[in-house]
């Protein structure tokens, strides 16, 4: 992209203001809303969601179903209906905003800067046309080569994404594969155009156990190969601890905490997450003590609760004298590269953590 | 693809030996049950006040004391190999396929079926291209625009379609556009060979009339098959790589949504074959369909037996076509 085109982007309808603040990471997500009219009210489903990613990091992005991962997630790559979604905030790629872009400016960048790996390979594959088809055909949108030389490419990639004979599996129809190796497929075809970007949307979720460990291997010796960004969305917390840099915890569409994945693990400062952190079973611990489940489920969001949307499930919600049920905590950046929303004092939560939730995982 | 056509094949044939039977069943042996002596039956044959020997000659040429086993084996076998009829004076060859005489008109009912299969055949192709193109591409046009006014009043007009009964909008559009406005011929059957435009000319009110009907069936189905497309995940995936919206419609969306339809285009096909029985009435053509009312209405066996049997290798044949097309159009069904 000439500098031009680019400064044209830069001055596009996201905003004079926005313009004025560049942004210095490769990608660069800030106050991200996506909210939906419905007949019941507006479901806020990512609610002002703010991260950085550089080249080569990636960033897991965890929490329950329905809090807003995927439609972020979608909402990057420009795949709501504009029809029906409300999308605002703004979304910077490699300098380029894309909330404000018009839909073609953001179809061009798709599947050549940014890509994304998605859940269920099987129904994420049309049926009726071969794995080879589907990569041929990624390809060519955004490089003007034969049908040929495309074709070598995509038995070129499905070689590098682990598919033994690739020459002959690249005319077999996606329900000849089997689900690690469709898996594979759809990481070949996501990467055929060398993304910058890659979103995985829990990618493991549909395998087997054995093969889950195998893909994610593949997306980390990929992202050495390729030095692309990852955004990993998951709610397995072993896959976050697998891949991940940072770590972003959502909650009915907000971020609840952001920090190093280090951090996460070993000094969260989030009663949410502590609580994804006792959800994970111990196979080293008595069998009643293996699993401690949050209480609760995620809230509707169209009545997301007043005040901190997780008090009702959150057990040291009564510390905070009610500014849990009336006052939403912002998110506060507490040490260096470590944000937590949450009312209660800080040194409250480090003995929290020392004292009661440590021990217990 | 061949043993698949094959067993395909086979079973087809197995199937229409079955509808031969239960047919020549419900028309031969249940009036047996309701009281209908073969004496009856010979009589209806004779026409008006036959002579006892008459009636005795009639039941021995066409086997009616026989037991019900052996007169379908008959039948079956002057189906398949053709046969000969002692009239008393004279032997009369009926080649395959045989099925018999007309009891009203002494016609042999092969060739009053080929007499009318060519009108059917006519009035059911061109109503089917018609309601392809008009009803696909309106049902297509409303899922896009799902909501929009154009959707609201395509789906409007597709409901008084499939609600209006033929007779209503044929008389109709009989009423107005050839008696009314006279913009039309009446219609008057003539050979496609012979003259094909006084042959389309005459056939456009019944097409559109038939037309009409199955083209507003086709619209909602083809809407309704494209919006489950479009949320389908890997419409969500060509979204992704990048593709233009036209090339995810056309090579994604259309495809996928429109395989389920051709098994329903060929049942209504096969089925219209055998008779467009309301439509052919409604514009007095003389089809297979009006043939089988005919004989219905005049309680004549061989011709009744002969049209459902014609339909039934219609609707089979029609069927095995579209099993073979969706084994070139979904790989699924090629490998299983």
């Amino acid at each position: 992209m000439g500098d031009e085109q680019r400064a044209e982007l830069l001055d596009g309808p996201a905003g004079e203001d926005a313009a004025a603040r560049p942004p210095s990471a490769f990608l660069e997500v800030r106050d991200l809303k996506i909210h939906f009219p419905t007949d019941d009210g507006l479901v806020k489903s990512v609610d002002g969601l703010s991260f950085t990613l550089e080249r080569g990091r990636t960033l897991g992005i965890v929490g329950e179903s329905g809090s807003g991962k995927s439609v972020t997630s979608l909402g990057i790559l420009g795949l709501h209906n504009r029809r029906n979604a409300r999308v605002s905030g703004e979304i910077w790629l490699d300098g380029k905003e894309l909330v404000g872009a018009s839909p073609d400016d953001v179809r061009r960048l798709r599947g050549r800067e940014m890509a994304m790996i998605f859940q269920d390979p099987l129904s994420a594959m049309h049926p009726f046309y071969t794995v080879g088809h589907q990569i041929i055909e990624a390809y060519r949108v955004h490089n003007d080569v034969s049908k040929k030389v495309a074709r070598k490419h995509a038995i070129d990639m499905l070689g590098r994404v682990g598919i033994p004979k690739p020459d002959r599996r690249v005319d077999d129809y996606p329900h000849q594969f089997s689900g690690g190796m469709r898996q594979r497929a759809m990481i070949a075809m996501a990467l055929s155009c060398d993304p910058e970007l890659l979103i995985a949307d829990e990618p493991t979720t549909a395998l087997d156990v054995t093969v889950q460990a195998q893909i994610l291997d593949l997306i980390r010796d990929l992202q050495q190969e390729f030095n692309s960004a990852i955004i990993m969305i998951t709610h397995d917390l072993g896959v976050v601890a697998e891949l991940s840099d940072d770590v972003l915890v959502m909650y009915a569409g907000r971020c609840v905490e952001y920090t190093s994945v280090d951090d996460a693990f070993h000094r969260p400062l989030h009663p949410y997450t502590w609580g994804l952190l006792g959800s994970m079973p111990r196979l080293d611990r008595a069998r009643s003590e293996r699993l401690n489940p949050i209480k609760g489920s995620p809230p509707s969001l169209i009545n997301v609760p007043q005040g901190c949307a997780f008090n009702p499930r959150c057990a040291y919600a009564a510390l905070n004298e009610g500014r849990s049920e009336s006052e939403r905590p912002e998110l506060v950046e507490l040490e260096p590269g470590h944000s937590a929303a949450c009312h209660l004092p800080l040194e409250k939560r480090r003995e929290i953590w020392d004292a009661e939730i440590r021990p217990t995982l | 693809m061949i043993a698949f056509i094959v067993r395909r094949l086979v079973g087809a044939v197995a199937l229409l030996l079955v509808i031969s039977a239960v047919t020549f069943l419900i028309f031969f042996g249940l009036p047996r049950l309701a009281g209908t002596s073969s004496d009856t039956l010979a009589a209806r044959f004779a026409g008006k006040s036959p002579t006892p020997e008459t009636i005795t000659a009639i039941k021995e040429r066409f086997g009616f004391d026989d037991p019900l086993v052996v007169q379908y084996g008959h039948f079956l076998h002057d189906l398949v190999l053709g046969g000969t009829y002692d009239t008393g004076t004279d032997k009369i060859h009926c080649a395959a396929p045989c099925l018999g005489y007309s009891f009203r008109t002494n016609q042999n009912v092969t060739d009053m079926l080929l007499d009318r299969l060519p009108i059917t055949f006519s009035l059911v192709i061109g109503a089917a291209v018609i309601w392809l193109l008009v009803g696909v591409s309106i049902g297509v046009l409303s899922a896009l625009k799902r909501g929009s006014l154009f959707d609201r009043a395509a789906m409007m007009v597709a409901l008084a379609g499939v609600s209006l009964p033929i007779y209503f909008t044929g008389l109709l559009s009989l009423a107005f556009v050839v008696h009314g406005w006279g913009l039309l011929p009446p219609v008057n059957y003539s050979s496609f060979l012979s003259n094909p435009f006084s042959w389309a000319g005459a056939l456009i009110l019944p097409w559109v009339t038939l037309a009409f009907l199955y083209a507003a069936m086709y619209a909602r189905l083809t809407r309704a098959g494209m919006l489950e497309t479009m949320s389908e995940d890997y419409i969500r995936t060509a979204r992704a790589k990048g593709l233009p919206e036209r090339t995810v419609i056309t090579k994604h969306a259309l495809r996928a949504s429109l395989t389920p339809l051709l098994t329903i285009f060929g049942l209504d096909f096969g089925l219209l074959f055998g008779g467009a029985v309301l439509t052919e009435k409604t514009f007095s053509l003389k089809g297979l369909g009006s043939l089988a009312l005919d004989g219905v209405i005049g309680s004549d066996l061989p011709v009744v037996l002969g049209t459902v049997l014609t339909t039934a290798v219609f609707v089979v044949v029609a069927n095995l076509v579209v099993d073979i097309l969706y084994g070139v159009v979904d790989p699924r069904v090629r490998f299983s």
